[in-house]
């Protein structure tokens, strides 16, 4: 039998649906028991939210000063300190997951596994490497706790709602470093669809040209009701922040409906939208290898397609 | 004056399409240009610029793996490195052996600060700097896209999925570098020739007192799952009806 710790991304108040994704992921496991652990500050909502996700068995809190901020090096150690009570450790493939989990793996002295697509068995999975263009199948020794990663845009949201495990509280005694202070985090507000989870979303790329021309693209995704996203080349020269990037090194997304405009399709982007349900391509140049996974394209210039586009959708509601 | 290590791994060029081999058994690397890792380049040329900003007194690079990652290391010494170290090994090596080999190397060296790409992009694994600053009970500062010096502390911005956070971690640290932290100079040809009176140390793994031993295995390769060819339409209106026959307006 399996006994599954789950590592709870939240921001204090909301729980990330990363985390129901890690659950949906623990659950192909045969015969798992599945555990969450909130590490926050006292009186946070967010256990409660956990205790909500179906297939959860128990949620456990620690509640320290310490956990205000995702602090990598302060909360490895509070992972590791219940980490042994456990066959797998998982936390999602985020940048809070893939901070936290390799320094949870080097505390335990095994090796991690990295976005978890598949699960084979309790001790096998599939994952993807050199940007998505192989898939490998690893094992990890059976005598050894295992600790993963969960490529989020594999996995259905686990259902939240109905359940309610139970809440326990879980007295540690670890030592958190003080080699390591949060300052700030910028984050710009949005009251769009958020990026990581919306069912729908409209990227631009390089062609958009400037900051400015970027509007476009949002006055589309508002008529789509779609979340905003973008190509490193466009992140790189300014148009957007660098939270919307879509790709290897940005956000793997799988969208119902993903559209790229003026966007060329280089591999590395192309690994962040592998699992959309349909892609839309707006490219002027017809050998665009976008056009090469595009479920629909179209070849036209952009400045008139796109404001064409919104017209269109913006009359029919 | 702090020393600075580097890693710098040798791995497909970026704008190879990868292909997994008949056998399933890896992937074809026969002809195949080779470079260093793009995030370990930048890795490389955000030590460069601390030193040249008379923050660091050396810039080591090393590299861990097969005796062919020598010439990552000498474009490295070409960038502008001081010192390489090759560290060989035919063993198959998971990140964790190399956070081990450089945590040896870190401590052989008293080195301060560490530098490595936030991953690679072969492996695709993310972990080698986390793990390394857990095995040396150190910061991390992941991700980073800018990083400031201020005597023994660092300032590093990171980039992460809900923005920019900004961390202030006491040295010795570990930093990974994400790809907006730089651009990365291009090798002239006079460096090349200068790179290759550069030391260069050759140095087994086991030399290190580090033992590769197995963990996680890799039992099979496979292509990923193609996407189906899809239609092109003539203008926006066959868009539309396209959107709207699958349903999705
Ligand atoms: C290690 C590494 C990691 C990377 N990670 C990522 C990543 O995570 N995400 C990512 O996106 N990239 C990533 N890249 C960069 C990637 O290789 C490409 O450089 C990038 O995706 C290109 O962005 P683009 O398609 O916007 O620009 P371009 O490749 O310049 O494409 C612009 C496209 O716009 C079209 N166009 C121009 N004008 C118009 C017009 N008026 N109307 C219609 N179409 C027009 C052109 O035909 C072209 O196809 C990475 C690269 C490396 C080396």
């Amino acid at each position: 039998m399996s006994k599954i710790l789950i590592v709870a991304e939240h921001d204090g108040r909301q729980l990330n649906t990363a985390t129901t994704k890690c659950v949906s992921c623990a659950s192909e496991i045969a015969d798992a028991t599945i555990d969450v652990l909130v590490l926050t500050t006292a009186g946070s909502e967010v256990a409660a939210q956990a205790a909500a996700i179906s297939g959860v068995g128990r949620v456990r809190v620690i509640e320290d000063p310490a956990n205000e901020h995702a602090v990598a090096a302060m909360q490895a150690p509070q992972v590791v300190a219940l980490a042994g009570e456990y066959s797998h450790v998982f936390g999602p493939s985020t940048t809070f997951g893939k901070d936290l989990m390799p320094r949870v793996a080097a505390l335990l002295d095994v090796d991690q596994i990295s976005d978890v697509m598949t699960v084979i068995g309790s001790h096998e999975f599939e994952r993807p490497i050199y940007a998505g263009n192989a898939i490998v199948t690893v094992t990890a020794p059976a005598d050894q706790i295992v600790v993963a990663t969960v490529r989020t845009a594999s996995f259905q949201a686990a259902e939240q709602g109905n359940a309610v495990a139970p809440v326990e509280n879980a007295e540690v005694e670890v030592e958190i470093p003080d080699h390591t202070r949060f300052v700030a985090l910028h984050a710009e507000a949005s009251d769009r669809p958020d990026l990581q989870t919306a069912a729908r979303v409209v990227s631009g790329g390089r062609a958009l040209g400037s900051a400015e021309n970027f509007e476009i693209i949002y006055k589309l995704a508002d008529a789509l009701g779609a979340a905003v996203g973008a190509s490193r080349a466009a992140v790189d020269a300014g148009y957007v922040p660098n939270e919307l990037q879509v790709g290897q090194t940005g956000k793997i997304i799988a969208p119902a409906l993903y559209v790229a405009v003026g966007i060329s399709g280089a591999i590395q982007h192309l690994t962040g939208i592998k699992d959309a349900g349909t892609i839309v391509a707006i490219n002027k140049d017809e050998e665009a290898p976008i056009f090469e996974v595009a479920d629909i394209g179209l070849v036209a210039d952009l400045f008139q397609a796109v404001p064409e586009l919104e017209k269109a959708l913006s009359s029919r509601t | 004056m702090k020393k600075i290590l580097v890693g710098l791994k040798r791995a497909v060029d970026y704008n190879i399409r990868v292909r997994v081999n008949s056998g399933g058994t890896g992937v074809e690397t026969d002809g195949v240009k080779m470079s260093i890792n793009p995030f370990d380049e930048i890795a490389l040329e955000e030590a460069l610029r601390l030193k040249e900003a008379g923050h660091a007194g050396e810039v080591i690079v090393v590299s861990v793996g097969a005796p062919e990652a020598q010439q990552q290391l000498r474009t490295g010494l070409a960038m502008g490195a001081d010192r390489a170290i090759l560290v060989t090994t035919s063993d198959p090596l998971s990140p964790r052996i190399v956070a081990k080999t450089l945590l040896a190397l870190v401590n052989r060296e008293s080195i301060e600060l560490v530098i490595v790409g936030k991953q690679t992009i072969d492996g695709d694994n993310n972990q080698t700097g986390q793990m390394l600053a857990a095995l040396w009970d150190r910061p991390q500062a992941t991700f980073a896209s800018k990083l400031e010096i201020d005597g023994d502390s660092l300032q590093v911005t990171r980039e992460v999925d809900a923005g920019l956070e900004v961390l202030d971690v006491d040295l010795p640290a570990v930093v990974t570098a994400d790809l907006r932290l730089n651009e990365p100079r291009y090798v002239k040809l006079p460096d090349i020739m200068k790179a290759k009176k550069k030391p260069l140390e050759e140095i087994a793994l086991s030399d290190l007192g580090v033992a590769a031993e197995a963990g996680v295995k890799t039992t099979k390769y496979a292509p990923p799952q193609s996407r189906s060819k899809g239609v092109m339409v003539d203008d926006v209106d066959g868009l539309v009806s396209a959107l709207t026959d699958k349903g999705l307006l």
